[in-house]
């Protein structure tokens, strides 16, 4: 076997956090990109770019003041502890609340101008077939923004892979908790051992190639009609 | 101002300081601050300037072998630098600093000032370097390992990539005590906050601190001449009250 235990390790640890902040960002994000598609609300605009924030901020400003705030003195630290749950960081589900915010606009984004796209129309004429609102945005809505919807998980899990600063901000780098493959990598590295950083990059680089490969494959069959 | 003018007056920026020199030095991420203070004498006796950069030891080292700008280097070990000289790009290399190892906690009377508390083990996060990479976090499992505590205490660890990022986890509270150097704790002899205890070093063995001038710093002055001032007396005190020996 050419990858180590503990890179395994770091590759499944991987997986299930980028599944796990896909699903609940699946949850939270799609009906935020519903309301920013069709709110005319003045605050639209400031929403918007709270939500793309982390498009611009270094990781290490996110893994900063998510320190700050999930430690024993911040506000969500203190909640946490209110609430017998405990400081976040250095755990698993901390690096999960942190990569959703991390990861938010690659969620929210794709979804927002797919559900543009469909417009009022056609939710227009569901209201007049006696659709409830959520009736509509299920049969109408959603499957006419499918390709949205993939193209938004898909960017999101990739980009939760890819992460990287904000993990080592508030990971702490414990085996089968916070250290995933990049961490692994970055340590391959600067413990001079190229060959085994090598071999983990090679596969990060085919997964990542293979999989906005299938994105680019997939979207165009679907989005011209 | 004309573009003209421009030009000449950044011309003259440059050309102005024509004995004075710019020099690159990677700084080991522990020692950053008492460089800070010997960067401001030096620049004053001699008027050259210093562009420090700060980071892991391991990554100059990566950084060097693939042709980074760095003049003279300032390592967290004595390896590296060794290690640099063997393979032809470095030379002039001398310790500059012998680092000691503490306990710290930013919270009063947490730690005592005999490291019982890691026998106690009632915290939920012992902030430590990755021993893999961090001269000061291969000191701490040492010492770890010489108390009898590594294995009851293992569970507990938080790896920081580098001492910097070690002390960030205890300074906000998220690791109730750590592992880092006295240098990040203390000022002018003074615990600068919280408690701490300080390791005693024959528990771990000694963390020699090795500058050497690169071959980017060859034969030049500026380069030479602070290899040289960090030797000199008042670097020695700077260096001696930053929680170093030398």
């Amino acid at each position: 076997m050419l990858l180590t235990e503990s890179d395994l390790q770091a590759i499944w640890l991987t997986l299930r956090l980028a599944s796990i902040v896909t699903l609940i960002l699946l949850i939270i994000g799609t009906p935020i990109a519903w309301w920013l598609a069709r709110s005319k609300k003045w605050w639209k605009g400031p929403v918007a770019a709270v939500v793309a924030l982390p498009l611009v901020l270094p990781p290490s400003v996110l893994g900063f003041y998510l320190l700050l705030a999930m430690g024993p003195q911040g506000p969500v630290g203190q909640l946490t502890q209110a609430l017998g749950l405990g400081l976040l960081p250095f755990t698993f589900w901390g690096l999960v609340i942190a990569s959703v915010f991390y990861s938010l606009p690659f969620m929210v984004q794709p979804l927002q101008t797919a559900f543009e796209a469909v417009g009022e129309r056609p939710m227009e004429v569901a209201a007049t077939l006696r659709a409830s609102p959520l009736d509509a945005f299920f049969t109408v809505a959603v499957p006419l923004s499918l390709p949205g919807f993939m193209t938004a998980g898909i960017l999101t899990f990739a980009h939760t892979v890819g992460e990287f600063g904000v993990v080592l901000m508030i990971g702490g780098n414990i085996p089968g908790v916070s250290r995933v493959v990049s961490v692994q990598i970055y340590d391959h590295v600067e413990a001079m051992d190229y060959l085994q950083a090598h071999r983990l990059s090679a596969v990060m680089l085919a997964f990542s190639f293979f999989v906005l490969l299938a994105m680019y494959l997939w979207r165009p069959s679907r989005s011209v009609k | 101002m004309t573009a003209k003018h421009f030009i000449a007056a950044a011309m003259a920026c440059i050309s102005l300081p024509s004995f004075a020199d710019e020099v690159q030095v990677a700084v080991a991420a522990n020692f950053v601050g008492p460089m800070q203070k010997i960067a401001a004498l030096f620049e004053q006796a001699s008027g050259h300037k210093l562009l420090l950069s700060s980071g892991a030891t391991g990554k100059f080292y990566a950084q060097i072998k693939n042709g980074a700008p760095f003049e003279v280097l300032l390592a967290a070990d004595d390896e590296t630098p060794a290690k640099l000289e063997k393979e032809g790009l470095a030379t002039n290399r001398f310790t500059y600093a012998i680092g000691k190892l503490v306990l710290w906690s930013n919270r009063t009377n947490y730690v005592d000032d005999k490291g019982e508390i890691l026998k106690k083990g009632n915290f939920a996060h012992l902030a430590i370097a990755n021993p893999k990479l961090a001269p000061y976090g291969l000191a701490a499992s040492e010492t770890l390992k010489a108390l009898g505590v590594f294995d009851l205490l293992a569970p507990k660890f938080v790896t920081g990539e580098n001492i910097a990022q070690t002390h960030q986890f205890i300074a906000t509270g998220n690791a109730e005590l750590g592992f880092i150097a006295m240098s990040q704790a203390f000022e002018a002899d003074k615990l600068k906050n919280g408690s701490a205890w300080i390791v005693p070093p024959r528990l771990y063995p000694a963390i020699r601190q090795d500058a050497v001038l690169l071959n980017k710093g060859k034969g030049k002055p500026a380069a030479e001449a602070l290899l040289k001032f960090l030797q000199s007396a008042p670097a020695k005190a700077i260096i001696n009250a930053s929680g170093y020996t030398i």
